[in-house]
């Protein structure tokens, strides 16, 4: 069966050992790529850059203040002594925050009427301005809950919700990020690769010669794509690795399983690029339709954005893309430890991209020039 | 009737509203060295790749080998070895992985292709370079591995489009003692050229112009056709036909 499968692959595989800059972009990228994501984009936000007015100036006021930087998310950078220099100092884009504490600040508080207290953010950005929205109104419920017990003369809080945060019991982002990473990478550098496969040879003048020998489209396709599963494979383990050691994102499930799933998820990359191959005329065209492929990947599958708050009909896109699939593979064993019983449907789907893609890749391909 | 090694009926092809061939008949005997001679845009290359199946012929019927180009054109590729004008072999191998791949490709496998391989290293004298990136040959010794490749399955019939453009005269002239030596073990050997001299060498020719066939005989039949004293004098007549 395909006899002429080896010599397609041996001839694959020592093109490419002999490609030494487009193997070394192969092996960096996984590596940069998660040094970048794993140390420079985290997803909680703190620290945010504040300053302060405070009007009251008694020790209720600092007190306050002092509430707010404890939550982490206030980092007070300066006090001012008006509201045009807070103002200036927002706009200026000094401080991303302000805490305003008006004069009647304690006497109100000793008098048991209502006292405000004004938090002004900078909300251009709304995913940096929202964790500071909600550490402000969380330090004011704090507070009243404690002023009212007291009031009451209980020694304790009526009620307590308590939040247990499952499988990432620290809300770290890199947990969040690392696995997501190893399936991004994975799309990216396997559609690209594949993506130039036939159009290289197109170019090259190389296709015309191998056309008129009796090797089959299938043998054809498979040879040019199965070197590259190796190299995904590769990827992926540099990703895992450096996630453990430098990370510290658990491997919790089975690693071995996770292998299994990975290399139906490299096949389906593999044979999108391979399609893209057969719709393209040169090298650069496909360059750019990978591209096309790629970014959708990285919006919609949940890979950074969650798909939840998604509408419907981009939810309905993202399931098109195996990444979507995958990810919730390299997640539930990774972080939750599932196993097969789980992720079943999810293997189902991503064969059946890979089925279709390489059918349809056959199908498009045709052995002439025109 | 012994079987023709190339049989056209009236093959045309057209690219949208151009017809690059235009309803050839041709008959070209097994173990000829068979020439297709023209100027450029005549039709040569086109006619070639419809005979190697790598172009669909819009009209008319071609056997290579007794094989309908139109009906089976995947039976016809273990058949036929094929030179492309433009060097068609992986520059990023050497040249023995070349030989390598095409032996793999055509299906050769074995003490069969051990004894093959070394019979076409021979054949073109490349046993000193075979270690060698084929990016790194000259011109004539490309030529010579895209030969060596395309033989190695014993073919019935060769096609050679252009093989020695950009060929220094004593490669090409080595070049065509091989042909000839091809000929004589009963390969038929078909090629297009533009050098006078080689379409002297070719026991039979076919001129074209303009998709069709304009002359067809031995290389002083042709002349006289087309109403030159030698083959060069027929070449100018008809450029400069095709240019007015």
């Amino acid at each position: 069966m395909m006899p002429r499968f080896w010599p397609m692959f041996r001839k694959e595989f020592i093109q490419m050992r002999r490609d030494r800059l487009t193997l070394g972009i192969m092996v960096g990228i996984p590596v940069v790529q998660l040094l970048l994501f794993g140390f420079a984009i985290q997803t909680d936000v703190r620290n945010l850059p504040t300053v302060v007015l405070d009007e009251s100036r008694t020790p209720a006021s600092r007190d306050l203040i002092a509430a707010f930087q404890n939550t982490g998310n206030f980092r007070i950078v300066a006090h001012v002594d008006g509201r045009r220099a807070l103002d200036r100092a927002i706009a200026r884009g000094d401080a991303q925050a302000g805490i305003v504490v008006p004069s009647d600040y304690a006497r109100r508080l000793g008098r048991g009427t209502t006292a405000t207290v004004q938090v002004i953010v900078d909300a251009a950005d709304p995913l940096a301005s929202q964790a500071a929205i909600n550490a402000a109104a969380g330090v004011a419920q704090m507070r009243n809950l404690l002023i009212l017990s007291r009031a009451a003369g209980r020694a304790d809080v009526p009620l307590e919700a308590r939040v247990r945060p499952r499988y990432n019991p620290g809300l770290r982002s890199p947990n969040y990020i690392v696995p997501g990473l190893v399936g991004v990478i994975l799309t990216i550098t396997m559609v690209l690769v594949t993506s130039m496969a036939i159009v290289r040879e197109r170019e090259r003048g190389t296709l015309e010669q191998l056309i008129v020998t009796p090797v089959t489209k299938t043998e054809l396709m498979l040879g040019k794509i199965t070197p590259y599963v190796g190299v995904g494979l590769i990827q992926m383990s540099t990703v895992l690795l450096l996630g453990r050691f430098v990370f510290d994102v658990p491997l919790t499930g089975n690693v071995l399983l996770l292998y299994g799933i990975a290399l139906i998820f490299v096949v389906a990359s593999l044979s999108f690029g391979l399609f893209i191959s057969t719709l393209v005329r040169t090298q650069q065209q496909a360059m750019q339709l990978s591209f096309f492929f790629v970014l959708p990947n990285i919006l919609l599958s949940g890979f950074m954005f969650p798909r939840q708050a998604m509408p419907v009909l981009f939810q309905w896109v993202g399931l098109l893309l195996p990444l979507t699939h995958f990810l919730k593979v390299l997640r539930g064993i990774l972080l939750k430890g599932v196993g097969l019983e789980a992720l079943w449907r999810e293997v189902v789907i991503l064969t059946g991209f890979a089925v279709v893609m390489i059918a349809a890749s056959v199908r498009r391909f045709h052995k002439t020039l025109d | 009737m012994i079987q023709a090694a190339v049989e056209t009926r009236g093959l045309t092809r057209r690219f949208g509203a151009l017809a690059a061939v235009r309803g050839l008949d041709l008959r070209i005997e097994t173990g000829e060295v068979f020439g297709l001679l023209g100027p450029n845009g005549s039709g040569k290359t086109t006619t070639i790749r419809m005979l190697c199946g790598l172009l669909e012929p819009s009209e008319g019927t071609a056997l290579v080998a007794g094989i309908d180009v139109a009906v089976a054109p995947e039976q016809i590729k273990q058949r036929i070895g094929y030179m492309s004008q433009r060097f068609g072999l992986y520059e990023d191998l050497t040249v023995a992985e070349n030989l390598d791949f095409y032996a793999g490709v055509y299906g050769l496998s074995g003490a069969a292709r051990t004894e093959r391989l070394a019979d076409v290293i021979a054949f073109i004298g490349l046993s000193g370079r075979l270690g060698q990136l084929a990016a790194q040959l000259s011109g004539g010794w490309k030529q010579r591995l895209a030969l060596g490749c395309a033989l190695l399955h014993r073919p019935a019939v060769l096609f050679l489009d252009e093989p020695t453009a950009g060929v220094d005269p004593a490669a090409r002239r080595n070049f065509w003692r091989a042909i000839h030596d091809l000929a004589r073990q009963a390969t038929t050997v078909i090629i297009t050229t533009h050098y006078m001299d080689e379409a002297e060498r070719c026991g039979r020719l076919a001129m074209m112009s303009f998709g069709r066939l304009i002359a067809l005989g031995t290389p002083g039949e042709v002349a006289a056709q087309v109403g030159g004293r030698t083959l060069e004098d027929a070449f100018v007549i008809l450029q400069e036909r095709d240019e007015r």
